[in-house]
């Protein structure tokens, strides 16, 4: 059986083999290298540009989480403390009050507090808010845009594809460097 | 009574208000309509809150706990040749990379991020995620898949709720096996495109891991967790893309684990030990007959080679406009188109999105025709790609190689280390070690 040409026929192989390898190591540390040159030490989030955003609703129903990572959140600075507020209050309301029939959030996310005569202040109560976008859509639309949504990075699982971010009519999804996690309202955005 | 009346006027008011601004034209936009007001008590403005991200640390305790239970797993594949320390293994992969760090993002996954970075140089890619594509690739071409065996969520899962093992017909899980590869050119030109994550999209055990997710995915997800109780790996084995490069590395790896400790007796007890196909039965010296039919058949393969990769190129790049509408950009400009040119009345939230963005639809076009494009080239190498890899397969199945002794198949092995207690061997080496 072990006659030479049959041993050269194997040593021939091995040396093949040896070669394939070496190629191929050095070729995944030339890819990672390249890759490792231009890549951030940064983690990656997602986060959605509220000047983007349609308010479609659809960051209350895509999320891979029951509970959506997505709220809404209030740029207080950029809030009018309207009475009449279109984020709150259903355009159809009869009453300006706090009867949950005449609130356009579905939950009652949104509570609102007396400050002085006629100046009210809003506030989003994440527990119950689904980032539903009703009430950034009446904001919107009526008042100053100080509602809006973010992507919470407390109940966000980072997804590597976004679930939301695949529908979103908007394209208001896109990746962020970790350092800066949020795309906010207000002077609080400036900086 | 009387305040009832204010406030139904009031409503009223609003009501005008309402409507006044509404045929101005809304747009969801900040605008300062009202203004901020300049309080007389002494209210404190309160700040938006914006909860941290996971600390970085963490990212770097998944690169370490993956580089520690590769070596872990080599180790007690090709030293201890321990089943049961790489079961333990296993069950620490699932619970630390699955349910506790919630499968995001594992090597499998990472191939679309490294392939999307390669083609979009804006694409932004942490250092972590170059390395969980590169280490496993680079410990399975020293030592073969041991990461499969008990590092990998994915498979380990399927490791784990394999209870009693199935052998598929050989025809049928050679053909299920060919899926992988096109599902590895599939995933690479959508990521390349910017189309889709299309591993992301269809992961079976994510949903799993969270315990949470869309019906899809936890359908898939049931499915999959079922199947794998009576065929082995049928992720690894009939999907998995991120399998096909390892399995490659594998092929060529510098060392590998072997059934026997030693040498092969030729029992035969370790025939049907392996769940996944990866055992291989000595083949007998072919007589120069058959070796002839073999020779002819092979000449006959490469001579239809360029046929078979030139007609699935076509086939494939023939089909680009379908694969292109993955891309939202290719879906978008044809709706918008549909819409423009009457074929449609009904608008989509996407084409409502677009029209308030107002960017120029010929940006649009330009821009989908241009993804469009790159599906034409792309299908010519996807397709020329399968028909490489069907060529290659039969190449396979003609050569007929003589094997004196029980082999493993290093491109579908995954170290899982169940046959080597079906050697007498092994039992044997391990006595003498007893009574040394
Ligand atoms: S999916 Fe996009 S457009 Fe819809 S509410 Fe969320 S961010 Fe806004
Ligand atoms: S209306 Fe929707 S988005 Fe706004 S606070 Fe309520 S639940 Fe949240
Ligand atoms: S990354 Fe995942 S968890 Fe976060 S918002 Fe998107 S779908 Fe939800
Ligand atoms: S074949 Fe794929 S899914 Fe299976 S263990 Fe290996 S990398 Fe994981």
């Amino acid at each position: 059986m072990e006659n030479p040409s049959n041993n050269s026929k194997v040593t021939r192989r091995r040396f093949m083999r040896d070669s394939v390898r070496s190629v191929l190591a050095l070729g995944i540390g030339a890819v990672s290298g390249l890759l490792i040159g231009r890549s951030t030490k940064q983690n990656i989030v997602w986060q959605l540009d509220p000047e983007k955003c349609v308010q479609c609703g659809r960051c209350a129903t895509d999320c891979v989480l029951d509970e959506s990572a997505v709220k809404c959140v209030h740029a207080y600075d950029v809030c009018g403390y309207c009475e009449l507020c279109g984020g709150y209050s259903k355009p159809d309301a009869h009453e300006l009050d706090t009867a949950a029939e005449n609130q356009l959030c579905p939950t009652g996310a949104i509570q609102r507090s007396f400050i002085e005569d006629p100046y009210f202040e809003y506030t989003i109560n994440e527990k119950l808010c689904i980032g539903c976008a009703k009430c950034v859509k009446g904001c919107g639309s009526f008042g100053n845009g100080s509602l809006y949504l973010q992507v919470r990075h407390d109940r966000c699982v980072n997804c590597n594809d976004c679930a939301i971010a695949r529908n979103c009519p908007g394209e208001a999804f896109s990746r962020m460097p970790s350092d800066r996690p949020y795309l906010l309202k207000g002077e609080q955005g400036l900086t | 009574m009387k305040k009832l009346n204010i406030n139904t006027s009031r409503a009223g008011l609003f009501l005008i208000l309402f409507i006044v601004i509404l045929m101005i034209g809304s747009s969801a936009f900040t605008q300062n309509r009202f203004p901020k007001p300049e309080f007389e008590s002494d209210y404190q403005q309160s700040q938006t809150t914006t909860p941290d991200p996971q600390a970085q640390i963490y990212e770097v305790m998944d690169l370490f706990v993956l580089f520690l239970m590769l070596v872990l797993a080599t180790y007690f594949a090709h030293r201890k040749r321990s089943r049961h320390a790489l079961f333990i293994l296993a069950i620490v992969s699932v619970i630390y990379f699955g349910f506790w760090r919630k499968g995001c993002v594992c090597s499998v996954g990472s191939l679309q991020n490294i392939t999307l970075a390669l083609f979009d140089k804006s694409f932004m890619i942490p250092v972590v995620v170059v390395l969980f594509f590169a280490l496993p690739l680079i410990f399975t071409l020293f030592f073969g898949r041991t990461f499969c065996a008990s590092v990998c969520p994915l498979g380990t899962v399927q490791e784990l709720v394999l209870i009693r093992p199935m052998t598929l017909p050989k025809w049928l899980s050679r053909i299920l096996g060919l899926f992988p590869y096109l599902y590895l050119g599939l995933t690479l030109l959508f990521a390349a495109t910017g189309a889709a994550f299309l591993i992301c999209r269809f992961d079976p055990f994510v949903a799993f891991f969270r315990m949470n997710g869309s019906l899809d995915m936890l359908i898939l997800g049931a499915f999959f967790l079922v199947t794998s109780t009576v065929i082995g790996r049928p992720y690894c084995r009939f999907v998995c893309p991120y399998g096909v490069l390892l399995g490659w590395m594998s092929s060529l790896s510098r060392t590998h684990v072997t059934i026997t400790p030693d040498e092969c007796i030729k029992c035969r007890l370790c025939e049907n030990a392996c769940p996944y196909d990866a055992i291989q039965k000595p083949v007998p010296e072919q007589n120069p007959e058959n070796r002839k039919t073999g020779l002819r058949r092979l000449k006959m393969l490469l001579l239809i080679a360029p046929l078979v990769i030139l007609t699935l190129g076509w086939t494939f790049s023939r089909l680009h406009p379908l694969l292109s509408r993955v891309h939202y950009t290719v879906r978008l400009a044809d709706q918008i188109q549909r819409e423009d040119s009457g074929q449609t009345d009904l608008t989509t939230l996407e084409s409502q999105g677009f029209r308030s963005s107002g960017t120029p639809t010929k940006v649009l076009y330009d821009e989908a025709l241009r993804i469009q494009k790159q599906f034409n080239i792309g299908g010519w190498i996807l397709g020329g790609f399968m028909g490489l890899v069907i060529i290659w397969q039969l190449v396979g199945v003609s050569i007929i190689r003589h094997r004196k002794d029980y082999e493993i198949d290093r491109f579908s092995c995954v170290s899982c280390a169940r046959c080597f207690n079906y050697c007498p061997r092994e039992k044997n080496k391990k006595k003498t070690k007893v009574n040394e």
